[in-house]
């Protein structure tokens, strides 16, 4: 209950701040350019939003540590951290509150492409099966890359640590799977289990797989529960 | 209420309190002294439950701070330096934001009463990163007290304001006493002497002098001027007479003895008793010597 007002809290305070605009933004142009524009779009004429969902999951490896480097380390530059941790709110609470707030974010990012999903079914024969797992897809990915963007930014009180400590956390797991070629034999199936963008692409194509689904949600709770624990950690030293 | 029991915080090789007690009652306003580093912040951060200290043990209405079956944090509100609040909500949402996750009963109410209490209601629609750093304070005195806890720690709540508004902050502070504990940290020595009912200096981690504003001005004596007689001749015989160094300062003499016994001894040895007050020196004056600046 207290993680829902928190997050409410973020949802209502980010609209006032620039940065969310510019981060939304950038996420749109890049995306939307990549998918019209950088793509031979028009040219293949054929009607389909692949491009973007195979650009989108490595653009949130920079987006969702853009979201979440404010989320605790600018906290806890300013000292709001502090007062947010001695108000009787438990360290879970709080993580989950700003990880929901951040999804919050991403989800309305998500929320502005669908003009490009109906554009493009407009001029073609749009299968929807593949756009709608797309977007669960990347809900899905995104909120494991925030869990992850959360615990980097916990750590640190300077934003700009916890944006690419986060970055680089997000791209190397995004990168795990393309390793799986240089793997020995019996450690590709350890490899391409922990492969985001594996399991991602699967969601993707329409196929909702109870495992790949169970994955991303427990790396969520893995990394709201780590975000928890080092805000504890932090207030006892 | 609230007791502290040989309380040691060290930070690495830093000590920043080495071994410090004290207890506050309920309902007593206490200023915490001492130059900067001398463990002040250390010592109000511990007493949130936001900081362990490396050894002894802090009590809030009986309960460890570090109680996990009684949650501190529900009786404690804590207002830190420079009062940090996000800037990007409007004074009203933020404090309702605070109502919520406090847990405030009738919240639309409770705003609005502190609103009107700190003077921010011709502010509140206003984004707070917008405010003067006056308003931003009030803010966070506000959010401090809206959940009505009975303990409140501010760590120094008017640095950085300037005369007009620490004069706000001060009265401000005086119209929350009322059945509340308040500790809180200050440089500024008149703030402490007109709110707080107690003072604690604290000195390199260590409890230098607690006492009232009062006690701590008056340690110095009586101050004696007579009449009829030069000040160093009178200063020799009332030595003698009282037992007790009477020493000259100019025309003045100052002495340690009972003010009574003073008057008798002058007007016994024929002089005229002119002036006799007693020699309080202003709290600076006591800090410098108890820090050692003096």
């Amino acid at each position: 209950m207290k993680a829902l007002i928190l997050a409410r809290r973020e949802l209502a305070g980010v609209f006032n701040l620039p940065i969310a605009y510019l981060v939304v933004a950038a996420f749109l142009a890049l995306a939307g350019s990549y998918l019209f524009v950088l793509q031979p779009f028009f040219e293949t004429g054929r009607a389909t939003l692949r491009p973007f969902f195979e650009f989108a999951p490595f653009l949130f490896t920079l987006f969702a540590p853009a979201l979440t480097m404010r989320s605790l380390a600018e906290e806890r530059r300013t000292g709001t951290l502090e007062v947010l941790l001695s108000w009787p709110v438990g360290d879970g609470e709080v993580a989950v509150g700003k990880f929901l707030g951040s999804l919050g974010i991403l989800a309305i990012a998500l929320l502005l492409t669908l003009p490009w999903p109906l554009a493009v079914s407009a001029l073609g024969d749009l299968d929807w099966g593949p756009v709608w797992g797309g977007y669960v897809g990347l809900l899905l990915l995104g909120g494991a890359y925030l869990a992850l963007g959360l615990v980097v930014s916990a750590t640190t009180h300077n934003q700009i640590v916890a944006f690419m400590g986060g970055f680089l956390l997000c791209f190397a797991v995004y990168l795990v799977g393309r390793t799986a070629a240089g793997a020995p034999a019996w450690l590709v199936p350890v490899v391409e289990g922990l492969s985001f963008e594996r399991r991602f692409a699967q969601i993707a194509r329409g196929v909702i797989d109870v495992r790949d689904v169970a994955f991303f949600l427990s790396v969520i709770v893995v990394g709201v529960g780590l975000t928890a624990e080092v805000l504890g950690a932090r207030r006892w030293r | 209420m609230i007791r502290v029991e040989q309380l040691v915080r060290r930070y690495g090789p830093v000590t920043a309190l080495a071994g410090i007690d004290f207890t506050i009652a309920r309902g007593e306003v206490v200023g915490f002294l001492g130059p900067n580093g001398a463990g002040k912040s250390t010592t109000l951060r511990i007493l949130t439950g936001l900081l362990a200290p490396t050894s002894g043990r802090a009590f809030i209405d009986g309960h460890p701070v570090d109680d996990p079956r009684r949650d501190i944090r529900t009786v404690v509100s804590y207002l830190p330096e420079t009062a940090p609040i996000q800037g990007e909500l409007s004074v009203r949402a933020h404090l309702d934001f605070v109502a919520r996750l406090r847990k405030v009963p009738q919240r639309k109410a409770a705003v609005a009463s502190v609103l009107a209490r700190c003077g921010l209601e011709r502010v509140a629609h206003r984004l707070i990163g917008q405010l003067s750093k006056g308003y931003r304070q009030r803010v966070g005195l506000a959010q401090a007290i809206l959940p009505d806890p009975p303990v409140l720690i501010l760590d120094e709540p008017s640095s950085g304001l300037d005369p007009n508004q620490r004069v706000e902050i001060r009265s401000l502070i005086n119209s929350l006493r009322a059945d509340r504990t308040v500790i809180f940290s200050s440089h500024v020595l008149a703030e402490v002497e007109a709110v707080a009912s107690r003072v604690i200096i604290l000195d390199q981690g260590r409890v230098v002098a607690d006492a009232t504003p009062e006690q701590l001005r008056a340690g110095e004596g009586m101050r004696v001027q007579v009449g009829g007689v030069a000040p160093t001749i009178a200063a020799a015989h009332l030595t003698a007479v009282l037992g007790t160094p009477v020493v000259v300062h100019g025309d003045v003499l100052q002495t340690r003895a009972e003010p009574a016994a003073v008057a008798r001894a002058v007007v016994a040895a024929g002089y005229d008793l002119l002036a006799l007050t007693p020699a309080t020196s202003d709290l600076e004056t006591v800090f410098r010597r108890l820090t050692g600046a003096a």
